[in-house]
């Protein structure tokens, strides 16, 4: 159960929510209702359950508390927190949309699989949210699990969206940082490799699973002519007759293996959103060290300016100091108030830069642990999905054999 | 039938109600000369006097060499129907191996070894060892189909690759035509009546066989009376109900083996896309662990299992291709043969039919019926009895033939599912010792 394995995957668990609190998306149900355009939509919400984990508990049960929430709400709180806590690789939402699916899969939001996996995998949001040391102590991811009405509103009023970085200026920074960390360099090098990876895998798997489906549900044709054969034999009637079953249930046993697989492509589809997470730090972290390297260079230029105007001599080239020298230069006072003004720049500029200098430490240091914890949890659980993956395929050898098994010894009774 | 020259031998099926002496075949160009000596056996057989002083010979007119001891046993022993040959009393071992690549100016083709391993008096040698070519084997067909065309003949392998993209001197080729070849010769020696035909000797013997073959051209003038039974043109009254069963028996048969064949060609042709995708999935594992520190170990462990299920599904396809589909086309070249012998002997009744109708409308007063009426009321009886016994023979065989083939078919799949389980549990073993041992 995923419960347990976030509990054994990280240390500092002792203050998370998740063991405060059992949480669960229970249920999803078909709504409609008027969108902000007043225009009438359908859309699924989702039951949301939590109930307080009594530290003694002896009979005694907390009430469950419930409160419905569509995938946009949980969108919204995913915002929030990837904006707030951007030292933090925040946990992913399930797709939006169906992707990777293979020709039975249906790619409908409103399809019930889709739906139901859908449920648990913000269940799995939820609990990822809870357990994290960090996050699981947000007000407003507290509110989002107790509070139904209102919640939007007091989002808003953190005005998070304020702080949200634009892309472009991330963009920016990424191609124009000088000196960012190496290990964020190389984490996003990996993140991207990572995405790439895992892309070709879900791609290549589902292709895999429609290509198996085939050969199985051919199969199911010897169901039929051996029917229908046995009908004109005398002693071989029987013996085909019930391997001519046995190769309609090999047929049917399809559907069940290839369901549980979904399993396991949405561990790994989870693991490829995280990649997504992965590179928002990175990006933020450039973007502060970019901010950082054009502050510190426009503290330089402005000290640089200072000692020109006090000492007169001209070190760089620059228009100004063309044409002071063409038209005339400034009288003392002018002079004098510049350098006023720039020395008081020059001592705001520093103290800016120093207070950057301690963020962008403080952001390397506590991201860098958090990248830490995520390291430790992305092997614990891949490995575990790569087992259980491979548990699902002993499992499927075993049926096969088994079914094959039965249809033999119908054989020999030929 | 375990050397049972004891016990008391079951009139044989194949001459009907009548006993060998008095049937002789009706092919044969004439009737008492081409019976052999009688037979004198020798005192160590306790042979029944009923039989044992009887003249012996087999319904193709072949003489029964009486000479030895052997011979006669064997000859009891086969010409009684059982289900069980043993090794014991089998006396005509006939192998098809080791092919061989011949390349000439005009042609290239490929020979077989033909070994025989015989007591039988019929044979000068115990043993023979002799090259054949498909064509020699084609030969032989077509001469056993004329000199017995009252028996069911078993199927060749295809002459022409059907399907043209197939190398026809691809080893796999080469070999399911091999076993196919061997099929053939191993269904005539088991035949009671066809391992003792004068050309089916000579195929295993004689060291020039296009020799013996030109020189039978000669004598197909002789076989005047089976050219005979190709043209009829007569129309059959009423076909007897167990001749109708028969054809209607091979019509759906033939039907449902054409759809098992298409149905086994699909499942081969899925189970290679399959494999097509399986081919770039491994590696993609394999990729991500070079991504990887951790989960390098278990990555490379998913990687390279995924190859070895891929060496496994090959394994699986070919081995469908080459042994289950083969046999699954002979036994509808079979059924295709066997509606054709139905069709000649329908023509054999209706030649009767219409003879013994153009007598009744003479209204003669006659005391006896023409001698060639009643020749073709032997043909028609003799007809019935070698056809039905055949049959009897044909079913036996093919309820074997099939629940080897689909007991092969289910093995090969469940050592399929088997090799991949080996597979998976060598790499999640790997996977829980690599557990602990964390960052």
């Amino acid at each position: 159960m995923l419960h347990e394995s976030l509990f054994s995957s990280s240390k500092k668990m002792e203050d998370c929510l998740a063991k405060k609190m059992e949480i669960t998306v229970s249920e999803a149900e078909k709504r409609t209702g008027r969108n902000a355009m007043n225009i009438q939509e359908t859309y699924t919400a989702y039951l949301i359950e939590t109930r307080a984990v009594e530290s003694q508990s002896e009979g005694q049960c907390a009430p469950v508390e419930s409160l419905w929430r569509r995938y946009s709400e949980f969108e919204l709180l995913r915002n929030y927190l990837s904006v707030t806590y951007p030292h933090i690789v925040v946990p992913p939402l399930p797709e939006k949309r169906a992707d990777f699916v293979w020709h039975k899969l249906s790619a409908d939001n409103m399809d019930p699989d889709f739906v139901e996996r859908r449920r648990i995998g913000l269940e799995n949001f939820l609990l990822r949210v809870a357990s994290h040391p960090v996050l699981c102590q947000d007000k407003i991811f507290y509110a989002f699990l107790m509070q139904e009405g209102g919640w939007k509103e007091m989002v808003n009023e953190t005005g998070f969206q304020l702080k949200a970085d634009s892309r472009l200026k991330a963009l920016n920074a990424t191609f124009r940082v000088k000196n960012p960390d190496k290990r964020f360099t190389e984490l996003k090098h990996y993140s991207d490799e990572l995405q790439s990876v895992i892309s070709h895998l879900l791609r290549v798997r589902a292709r895999v699973a429609d290509r198996l489906y085939g050969v199985y549900k051919v199969h199911g044709n010897y169901g039929r002519v051996f029917s229908e054969w046995s009908a004109i034999e005398k002693e071989m009637g029987d013996g085909l007759q019930s391997a001519g079953h046995h190769m309609d249930v090999y047929a049917a046993s399809i559907d069940d293996i290839l369901e549980e697989e979904e399993h396991y492509a949405d561990q790994l589809k989870e693991y490829l959103f995280y990649a997504e997470a992965l590179r928002a730090v990175c990006r933020k972290h450039e973007l502060m060290q970019y901010d950082l390297e054009m502050a510190a260079q426009d503290l330089t230029s402005k000290k640089q300016q200072c000692e020109e105007l006090a000492t007169g001599t001209v070190r760089t080239f620059s228009l100004k100091g063309m044409t002071s020298k063409l038209f005339g230069q400034e009288t003392p006072e002018q002079r004098e108030a510049k350098i006023k003004v720039l020395e008081e720049q020059i001592q705001e500029g520093e103290e800016q830069l120093k207070s950057k200098n301690l963020e962008g430490r403080d952001f390397v240091k506590s991201a860098w642990a958090d990248i830490e914890r995520f390291k430790e949890q992305k092997n614990h659980d891949l490995k575990e999905a790569l087992i259980s993956y491979a548990v699902m395929q002993i499992s499927m050898c075993k049926k096969g054999i088994q079914v094959w098994t039965n249809a033999k010894e119908c054989f020999s009774k030929m | 039938m375990s050397g049972g020259a004891a016990s008391a031998p079951k009139p044989l099926p194949s001459s009907g109600p009548k006993s060998l002496r008095e049937m002789p075949h009706p092919l044969a160009t004439s009737s008492s000369e081409e019976m052999g000596p009688a037979l004198t056996p020798s005192p160590d057989l306790l042979l029944p006097r009923s039989i044992a002083d009887k003249d012996l010979s087999l319904p193709n007119g072949t003489p029964v060499d009486t000479s030895s001891p052997a011979s006669s046993s064997s000859l009891l022993n086969r010409l009684q129907l059982d289900d069980d040959f043993d090794v014991e009393t089998r006396d005509l071992f006939v192998t098809v191996d080791d092919p061989k690549k011949h390349v000439c100016t005009m042609e290239t083709y490929i020979t077989y070894r033909v070994t025989t391993k015989t007591t039988r008096a019929e044979f000068d040698l115990p043993e023979y060892s002799v090259r054949r070519r498909y064509q020699d084997f084609d030969w032989l067909r077509n001469k056993l189909e004329e000199s017995q065309p009252t028996h069911l003949i078993p199927p060749l392998p295809e002459k022409f690759v059907v399907k043209g993209v197939v190398d026809r001197f691809s080893e796999e080729f080469v070999e399911t035509r091999r076993k196919a070849l061997d099929k053939f010769l191993k269904r005539i020696t088991d035949h009671p009546v066809l391992s003792f035909n004068e050309h089916f000797n000579v195929f295993l013997t004689a060291k020039d066989l296009n020799a013996y073959k030109k020189q039978g051209m000669a004598l197909l003038s002789k076989m005047g009376e089976s050219v005979k039974y190709v043209t009829g043109g007569y129309k059959l009254r009423s076909r007897p109900l167990e001749f109708a069963a028969i054809g209607d028996y091979l019509d759906t048969f033939s039907l449902k083996l054409g759809t098992i064949d298409r149905i086994a060609q699909r499942i081969i042709k899925e189970q290679l896309e399959y494999l097509v995708e399986l081919r770039e999935y491994g590696p993609v594992y394999s990729t991500w662990g070079g991504l990887e520190v951790e989960l390098s170990e278990p990555l490379e462990g998913v990687s390279a299992c995924i190859g070895n299920c891929c060496t496994a599904l090959e394994e699986l396809s070919e081995d469908m291709t080459e042994d289950f589909l083969p046999v699954l086309r002979e036994y509808i070249l079979y059924a295709e043969s066997m509606k054709n012998v139905l069709k000649k002997r329908d023509q054999v009744q209706a030649e009767y039919e219409a003879k013994l109708e153009a007598v009744a409308l003479k209204r003669e007063d006659r005391p006896k019926v023409p001698t060639d009426v009643e020749k073709c009321q032997d043909r028609v009886e003799c007809f019935n009895a070698d056809l039905k016994a055949d049959m009897e023979r044909w079913q036996n065989n093919k309820r074997q033939d099939f629940r080897q083939l689909l007991m092969g078919m289910a093995d090969k799949n469940i050592q399929y599912y088997e090799k991949v389980c080996v597979t998976i549990g060598a790499l999640a073993r790997i996977k829980v010792v690599s557990f602990p041992l964390k960052w």
